[in-house]
């Protein structure tokens, strides 16, 4: 009988011919990543007196949530990784001068179609828009993991998305996603797996499918597929290291997998959409938002960071000035992100705007430093979590958007329709 | 047969590891951190005790993967978590770090808060002291059960390690 791609990979990687949704299989991880966690995973090995990791060459690393320390115990916490990173010889270490940890994991050539890939982080389903089992776990299991090269897992049962039409023109793969949240709840995908599927998706940019890839856990995915197609494979053989390259090739579900549910999505009338205060699902049309005045526009994050992301903000900015009570603050994803936007003259657009462009890192998105927010304050944000107290004060309030979203309100100082923003 | 009793604290719908372990303590000392866990509740960090056990609605532990959110509630003492359904990897972590957490439908309904619940983890048998009600949750597999037994994945690695020298 045919599987799902969580179903083909969950074989593989335990050894069994197929596997059927509900079991339990023990797996051999094929890549690890971890950010400042490490610092956590590297601790209790130490403690436990762990010598070795099974793999080094499996293992990647890299600092992302607080770039460059803004504290002395984040300093601490930095140095404690770099030692760890050493003391175990992690082949995959890229310090604080990459970027985003689900963007540099493709830029950095850690990620395979078919593989299964575990991250001390739960937006780790961003590897499914290359046909990877990406999903997230904690620092001991990831510590087991590292002494092991096993973890647990459950089999889960897989929900295809069919998404239909062209996206109308400044609505993006991130009102998709929102659109889901919204129709269909944040615990939609709960323990399950997701397959992006369709022409829509087939269309999409690598960067937008690694946006809704990206907030399939925000669905309470396990795993958020999109097929590996062509355009996959020419992107990752830009980065996958040469001994690797022939592991990389098309991947998708057999013709006659079973879905546990089928959902069919009819993108071309769809509007941008806004995630409220304080629930992912808490989702609006724009039509409906009303007046909401924002004291902080945020561009950037694992979710919108990228360069696509960068650009369509650049195009409604450009020539034009943020409000003058809203401060738009832009992290580009990644180092390779950060430079190619400056050489196309992307920064200098922003810049011009009034916007204040950091280093790439996840800045304040999970309340970290870098534009935090003060009690009573509103933020628009391209980010993927809007909790309350996700982004600094518990009183102030975060709404979730596209970047063309974000863009526009920064320069009304309100959240508003960026297919309204003309000059 | 594993028995976890205690006063049941009430959580709704969605409750995500944010407020169980919120990015601005991160790094804080236990002190601070104690003031924060789960703020959404007005009284839960300052009267909460060892041995008190959750009762939450759908999806509790949506969202980040900190680990710190299910340490929190082990470092507070708390015996269980009850819920209509977890967040997978608040779940996975709750496995990990030996809290044992069930998902029983219909326990939302079956408690008011300060309630004293009783659960049979290893048939997943939830009662109602208070009212003398019982419910069924969904039994953790074998391999969950052991994790949980030795105390977590990290006795578990020691012993597997241990085993293999």
């Amino acid at each position: 009988m045919g599987m799902t791609m969580a179903e083909k990979i969950l074989a593989r990687a335990s050894g069994r011919k197929e596997v059927k949704p509900g079991e339990y299989v023990t797996a051999k991880i094929d890549q690890v990543m971890s950010q400042e966690a490490f610092a956590e995973v590297y601790r209790i090995l130490k403690d436990e007196g762990v010598e070795k990791v099974w793999d080094p060459s499996r293992v990647a690393v890299l600092l992302d949530h607080y770039v460059p320390a803004p504290t002395v115990i984040q300093a601490e916490v930095h140095k404690l990784i770099r030692e760890g990173v050493k003391k175990y010889g992690i082949e995959g270490w890229h310090d604080l001068k990459a970027g985003i940890c689900h963007q540099i994991m493709g830029e950095k050539g850690h990620i395979i179609p078919g593989d299964l890939i575990l991250g001390t982080d739960s937006h780790s389903t961003t590897y499914g828009a290359f046909g990877a089992a990406g999903t997230g776990i904690g620092v001991s299991e990831m510590a087991y993991v590292l002494a092991t090269g096993e973890l647990w897992m459950r089999v889960p049962s897989t929900i295809k998305i069919v998404l239909n039409g062209n996206l109308p023109e400044m609505v993006t793969s991130k009102d998709v996603i929102l659109y889901l949240a919204r129709e269909y709840t944040t615990e939609m995908a709960q323990y399950k797996s997701l397959e992006f599927k369709g022409p829509t998706a087939e269309q999409m940019s690598i960067a937008s499918r690694m946006t809704m890839a990206n907030m399939g856990v925000e669905l309470g995915a396990k795993f958020a597929f999109f097929d590996a197609d062509s355009k996959t494979v020419d992107y990752l053989l830009r980065y996958v290291r040469e001994e690797a390259k022939n592991r990389v090739g098309l991947f998708k579900a057999d013709p006659d997998a079973r879905y546990e549910q089928t959902y069919e999505i009819d993108v071309s009338r769809l509007e941008p959409q806004v995630a409220f205060p304080h629930d992912v699902g808490n989702v609006r049309p724009i039509s409906q938002v009303g007046e909401v005045k924002v004291d902080q526009a945020f561009l950037g994050s694992c979710t919108n960071g990228r360069l696509e992301d960068l650009e369509i903000a650049a195009a409604i900015l450009k020539g034009r000035k943020v409000h003058p009570e809203t401060r738009l603050i832009v992290f580009p994803a990644s180092w390779e992100v950060y430079l190619e936007a400056l050489r196309r003259g992307t920064l200098e657009t922003l810049i011009e705007a009034g916007a204040v462009v950091c280093n790439p890192g996840c800045g304040p998105c999970l309340g970290g430093h870098m534009g935090l927010l003060a009690s009573k304050e509103r933020c628009i944000s391209s980010s993927n979590r809007n909790f309350k107290g996700r982004m600094g004060s518990t009183e102030a309030e975060v709404y979730l958007g596209s970047p063309a979203t974000v863009a526009a309100s920064a320069i009304a100082g309100r959240i508003v329709d960026p297919r309204h923003s003309q000059k | 047969m594993t028995q976890i009793k205690g006063k049941v604290w009430k959580f709704g719908d969605n409750i995500n590891t944010d407020v169980m372990a919120p990015g601005f303590v991160f790094n804080a000392p236990w002190e601070e951190v104690k003031k924060v866990i789960l703020h959404i509740h007005p009284r839960f960090s300052k009267e909460v005790g060892p041995g008190d056990v959750i009762v939450a609605g759908k999806n509790w532990g949506c969202g980040s993967s900190r680990e710190q959110a299910t340490s929190n509630l082990k470092k507070l003492g708390l015996g269980c978590v009850v819920a209509e359904s977890f967040g997978r990897i608040f779940f996975r972590n709750s496995v990990a770090l030996a809290l044992p957490g069930i998902v029983c439908p219909g326990v939302s309904k079956a408690f008011e808060e300060g309630e004293e619940l009783e659960l049979d983890l290893e048939i997943a048998r939830v009662r109602n002291t208070t009212r003398g009600t019982e419910l069924q949750g969904e039994p953790l597999s074998r391999d969950m059960l052991a994790i949980i037994a030795k105390g977590g994945i990290i006795p578990a690695m020691r012993e597997r390690l241990r085993i293999k020298k």
